[in-house]
């Protein structure tokens, strides 16, 4: 990895779906490179061969048989919505 | 009564209740007084519903009359970590962006709270999303730390910790991702427990980080986390990283244990950086407590713990980015009023920005950059392989002790502000916990002294699913001294 | 130049099941917006992912069925894009490792005519993995509404190899999945019902070229006609441009099926950062022996299987088995009554094939409620085959009676009195009587035109009022002259 500026900061927020103004975006992106150089202390280790760990106590096939158990009513499930119509969560058009 | 009520332990509330020397409403309107009597100097809760709180305690008292009590936390007020779902109840994680959420549902932890009949009290502040070590990252107050007003409660369950050592509510539920539970529960002179990952369901508790996340309880004395501990313990069916094990009865296995002479562990890596600290005078005292108690103590190695905070903030943050990709300004948060309706992603970006604080910004953008395209192997893949060198760590030391003796915290409770700028130094005083959560493992934190004032607490960690033995340990430790009755003046 | 065309196929078939994909609500379509959710479903805070086992069990059994490879364990990943429709902004779905690796579509390409069997060829797949379904976003003049009902359905995609170099065989590609899922009871693969949906990769090169052309995505394919037709569209589209001189741009198109042309829907921006990273909410699935062997036998005979054994073991001609074999439950149904005689099986098939499908189809029933049963409808081609009825009668006055009433052949033959009320020996007196009033016919046939025997036939038929058995007739009338 480079010694200049890690990250694109606007490149990464737009990623991350959050508006920044100039100065946040000054601010974060001195702050994030300076933890992004402090992670990167993981380069000293060598970790040729170790298995990644995704979960602390693997076990697998965890799953439900195929029974219906019960839902949310569409009240229920709208009632934080911002705005609705018919039932439905009104959102701006978006093209496809 | 010898002590206040609301200083008094769930177990002798518990008994109380059961002779009918106290009504569950009783105790109730003396949490609510206490509550109001210190929450402008504590800032412990979001919010709180007294009305709802008294017609649940109500409902234990109608049990108790009729003979149906649902055993000792029959009527005991449990506050909850704003971060946990209960059904009806605000849900905010302390963030403008759930700011008017009212969950539909239950979390696990308290479908089981309630089923046994506790009085879900209040919604207690946190760190915005769970993401900090100091509560000052809610997006609407500071909680103090009860000790000294000036300090902050530690975090991200900072609420959680002061309510319980300022005697708001008799115990408390709060989350630990990387020592939310410990670092809080150390500040402000507490027991606080992390159980083993997979002990407690995750079903209902916002996500901070799936692989990391665990709820659990915080006390003011041993016997009452295991009461709390066993009951919200338990394989969940809805939660597929919950284990499926069975739950020992904790206080029982304490009864058992009592006495027995443990191999206790001091990691090298650990001491030697927190040197004579003012705060390790307590905790080294504590050490030299079990040696007297004929428990044999051995110097162990946990040789990546140098890399453990690298470690965590990548994939803590990587696996944030993604979990809060859903507080998006669609379904049910937060959503701008101005945006630009020409750009399909505005609605997003623009809610985002207006909704998440700082540290939240910071965190989401570290997560997403880690995980993008180019730096995944480099960053989260290199995080997990040394997640696997650290878990070999302590199944190494495990090998040789039974638990593991450390500091909770570098330093005792700091200034309000005093770290707020510098996230690095904020990331770095949690050293000495997010390695358990990194392995998996339980970690418990133990009122153990005082440094200038402040509570300092001992750490014990311990092997996956041995939270008896933590708890045992523990109570060693208590039993021999008089840290559970000694409360902040306020 | 001559230029031709590399297609590969990206198909999500939504997998049958009671409940969803990774959470315990219903399943299912043409239900009132937002009536199947949960707080998983609706990406609430907290709320966690559960496998389904039957969504497992169906991607597996359309691996074992589709020729792919399962590897002992696969892995959940969450890929990460902001979409009104996605409730948690990432799709849970399968990266580095999908639960089928490779195998193989075979296909059939039309043949000469109608009575021909087709070339058959095998379209290699790349993988199919398991994905959860999104929302459905309904667009208005001025905004968009979201119902999440169809959101975290079980979903699987096939991913083929650019190995089809036409629309007709992409046809044939989706075609033959769709019988596939269809006889394994995966997956109904009801497009109208968003059960089966196709996108396309398209380009096109300089025959003889090594280097792919620059490939342009084609979405919005919502029949399997609008496959093969967008397809086809592409092909000339960008087959013209090459030869204009110009260049394909990367981009995705969407077929128009009202107006029968393709239309630019974006150019690509920059390329996706989907950030895919291994999904902590769920435990990776071990597929052992056992559980393979057990979905193994779950499979039934696959369509192109059973159309070659009819051909051989029935002797039935390919028109007839490419109508009974995309139908397993006609298929099944046919194969009950031809198994018990299997010499009479042409006969079986064509009734089926021709009569039971034509007089279904204007009753709007289906195969399950139909009177006739396997049984029935032997005995009437075996009346037939022992002379007892002619087969003009059976097809146009017993069929039909049992079609109505569920009677066996002898029962309705009674009752109409279509037994022929005279004997072999009457036939005889008619034949000889034919032949005596018909000598050109005979002095042909002397002379070598076999075929002019027939003028015979219909001068005793009417002898008998149509009653006679032809096949006897003939028979008789040849003994006679011989
Ligand atoms: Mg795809
Ligand atoms: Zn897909």
């Amino acid at each position: 990895m480079t010694e200049e500026k890690h990250i694109d900061i606007d490149y990464t927020a737009k990623l991350a779906r959050i508006n920044l103004t100039d100065a946040e975006k000054e601010k974060l992106s001195e702050q994030l490179d300076s933890i992004i150089g402090y992670v990167e202390k993981l380069e000293e280790l060598d970790t040729e061969g170790v298995e990644p760990t995704a979960h602390p106590h693997p076990v697998y096939n965890v799953w439900q048989e195929d029974e219906v158990k019960g839902e949310l009513s569409t009240e229920e499930a709208l009632k934080n919505a911002p705005a609705q119509r018919d039932n439905m969560i009104v959102v701006p058009k978006v093209v496809d | 009564m010898s002590k206040e009520l609301h200083y008094k332990s769930a177990s002798e509330l518990s008994e109380l209740l059961e002779k009918k020397e106290l009504s569950a409403v009783d105790l109730m309107k003396a949490t609510i007084a206490r509550t109001k009597e210190v929450e402008d100097k504590v800032g412990a809760f979001n919010s709180y519903d007294e009305v709802d709180a008294l017609a649940q305690a109500d409902a234990s008292d109608a049990r108790r009359a009729a003979g149906g009590s649902f055993g000792p936390l029959d009527g005991i007020p449990v506050g909850i970590k704003d971060n946990l779902a209960v059904n009806g109840q605000p849900l905010t994680c302390s963030s403008k962006m759930l700011e008017k959420f009212v969950s539909p549902y239950d979390a696990t932890c308290i479908e089981k709270l309630k089923s046994q009949g506790a009085v879900l009290w209040g919604r207690l502040n946190l760190d915005e999303y769970a993401m900090g070590s100091s509560t000052e990252n809610s997006a609407f107050k500071t909680t103090s730390n009860p000790w000294n007003l000036d300090c902050i409660p530690g975090g991200s369950s900072g609420g959680s910790a002061a309510a319980a050592a300022a005697g708001q509510a008799v115990m408390t539920l709060g989350s630990d991702t990387g020592g939310s539970i410990r670092q809080p529960a150390s500040h402000c002179g507490v027991v606080g427990l992390k159980p083993t990952y997979g002990r407690v369901s995750r079903y209902g508790l916002a996500a901070f980080a799936s692989s990391l996340d665990q709820v659990g309880p915080l006390t003011r004395n041993v016997k009452d986390a295991a009461l709390l501990l066993q009951a919200i313990s338990g394989h969940d069916e809805r939660d597929s990283t919950s284990y499926k094990v069975s739950t020992p009865n904790f206080l029982e296995a304490m009864e058992k244990q009592r006495g027995h002479k443990w191999t206790l562990g001091l990691p090298k890596e650990y001491f030697a950086t927190a040197a004579d600290t003012p705060a390790m005078k307590p905790v080294l005292e504590a050490i030299e407590f079990y040696r007297s108690l004929g428990c044999e103590i051995k110097e162990v190695s946990l040789p990546h713990t140098d890399y453990a905070v690298a470690t965590y903030y990548i994939i803590a943050t990587a696996e944030a980015s993604s979990n809060l990709a859903r507080y998006d300004g669609i379904r049910y948060t937060h959503r701008a009023e101005k945006f630009d309706a020409k750009d399909s992603v505005d609605i997003y970006c623009q809610s985002r920005a207006e909704g998440f604080g700082e540290e939240v910004k910071r965190r989401v953008i570290l997560g997403t950059y880690v995980l993008s395209s180019g730096y995944y192997d480099a960053y989260y893949l290199k995080a997990q392989k040394v997640r696997t060198l650290i878990r070999r760590d302590f199944e190494n030391a495990f090998k040789e002790v039974d638990a593991l003796l450390t500091p909770t915290s570098p330093t005792p409770a700091f200034k309000k502000g005093e770290k707020a700028s510098d996230p690095l130094s904020m990331y770095l005083s949690d050293i000495y916990t997010i390695s358990a959560n990194l392995a998996g493992i339980p970690g418990m934190s133990l009122p153990c002294g005082y440094s200038d004032g402040l509570p300092v607490g001992l750490q014990i960690l311990g092997k996956p699913f041995k939270e008896d033995e933590l708890l045992s340990i523990a109570h060693e430790f208590e039993m021999a001294h008089d840290f559970k009755d000694q409360h902040p003046s306020l | 130049m001559e230029y031709e065309a590399v297609i590969g196929l990206e198909v999500h078939v939504q997998i049958k099941a009671e409940s969803k994909i990774f959470s315990r609500v219903r399943a299912g379509y043409g239900h009132e917006p937002n009536t199947m959710v949960d707080p998983v479903v609706m990406g609430l805070p907290g709320a966690l992912p559960v496998m389904n086992k039957a969504a497992l069990d169906g991607i597996i059994k359309a691996g074992l069925a589709l020729n792919c490879t399962i590897p002992e364990s696969c892995k959940w990943d969450r890929k990460n894009y902001f979409y009104p429709d996605s409730p948690n902004n990432y799709q849970i779905t399968q990266y580095d490792q999908p639960i089928c690796d490779g195998g193989f579509v075979e296909i059939e390409l039309p043949g000469h005519n109608r009575g021909e069997m087709g070339e058959h060829k095998k379209i290699a797949l790349t993988r199919i993995h398991l994905e959860n379904d999104v929302g459905k976003l309904n667009h208005f003049a001025d905004d968009s509404l979201v119902d999440y009902n169809r959101a975290f359905t079980s979903l699987m995609e096939i991913v083929s190899e650019p190995d089809m170099r036409s629309g007709e065989e992409a046809f044939a590609f989706l075609t033959a999945i769709r019988q596939t899922m269809i006889y394994c009871g995966i997956s109904d693969c009801d497009m109208e019902k968003g059960q089966m949906r196709a996108d396309a990769n398209i380009s096109v090169r300089p025959v003889g070229q090594k280097e792919l052309g620059q490939k342009i995505e084609l979405k919005n394919l919502n029949s399997i006609t609008g496959v093969k037709n967008g397809i086809e569209y592409e092909i000339k589209r960008q087959t013209r441009e090459l030869k204009k001189g110009n260049t394909i741009k990367q981009a995705t198109w969407r077929w128009n099926a009202d107006l029968g042309q393709t239309e630019m829907m974006r150019e690509k921006e920059d390329a996706h950062d989907y950030r895919y990273f291994p999904d902590p909410d769920l435990m990776p699935v071990r597929i052992d022996e056992d559980w393979k062997t057990k979905l193994q036998n779950e499979i039934p005979e696959l369509p192109w299987d059973k159309q070659r054994r009819f051909i051989e073991e029935y002797d039935l001609p390919f028109s007839i088995t490419s109508v009974l074999v995309p139908d397993r439950i006609l298929s099944d149904w046919f194969e009950a009554a031809a198994k018990q005689e299997p010499k009479l099986a042409q006969a079986i098939g064509n009734l089926v094939a021709n009569d039971l499908l034509r007089d279904l189809s204007e009753a709007g029933m289906s195969i399950d409620t139909c009177k006739i049963t396997p049984d029935t409808l032997l005995g009437l081609v075996k009346v037939v085959d022992q002379g007892i009825i002619p087969k003009n009668v059976a097809n146009k006055d017993v069929f039909p009676e049992m079609f109505k009433t569920g009677e066996t052949a002898e029962e309705v033959i009674e009752r109409k009195g279509l037994k022929p009320d005279f004997d072999e020996g009457q036939v005889k007196v008619w034949c000889q009587e034919a032949i005596d009033e018909n000598p050109k016919p005979v002095q042909n046939y002397k002379d070598g035109n076999e075929k002019s025997l027939n003028a015979l036939l219909g001068p005793v038929m009417k002898k008998s009022k149509g009653k006679a058995n032809p096949q006897l007739v003939n028979k008789i009338i040849r003994e006679l002259i011989d």
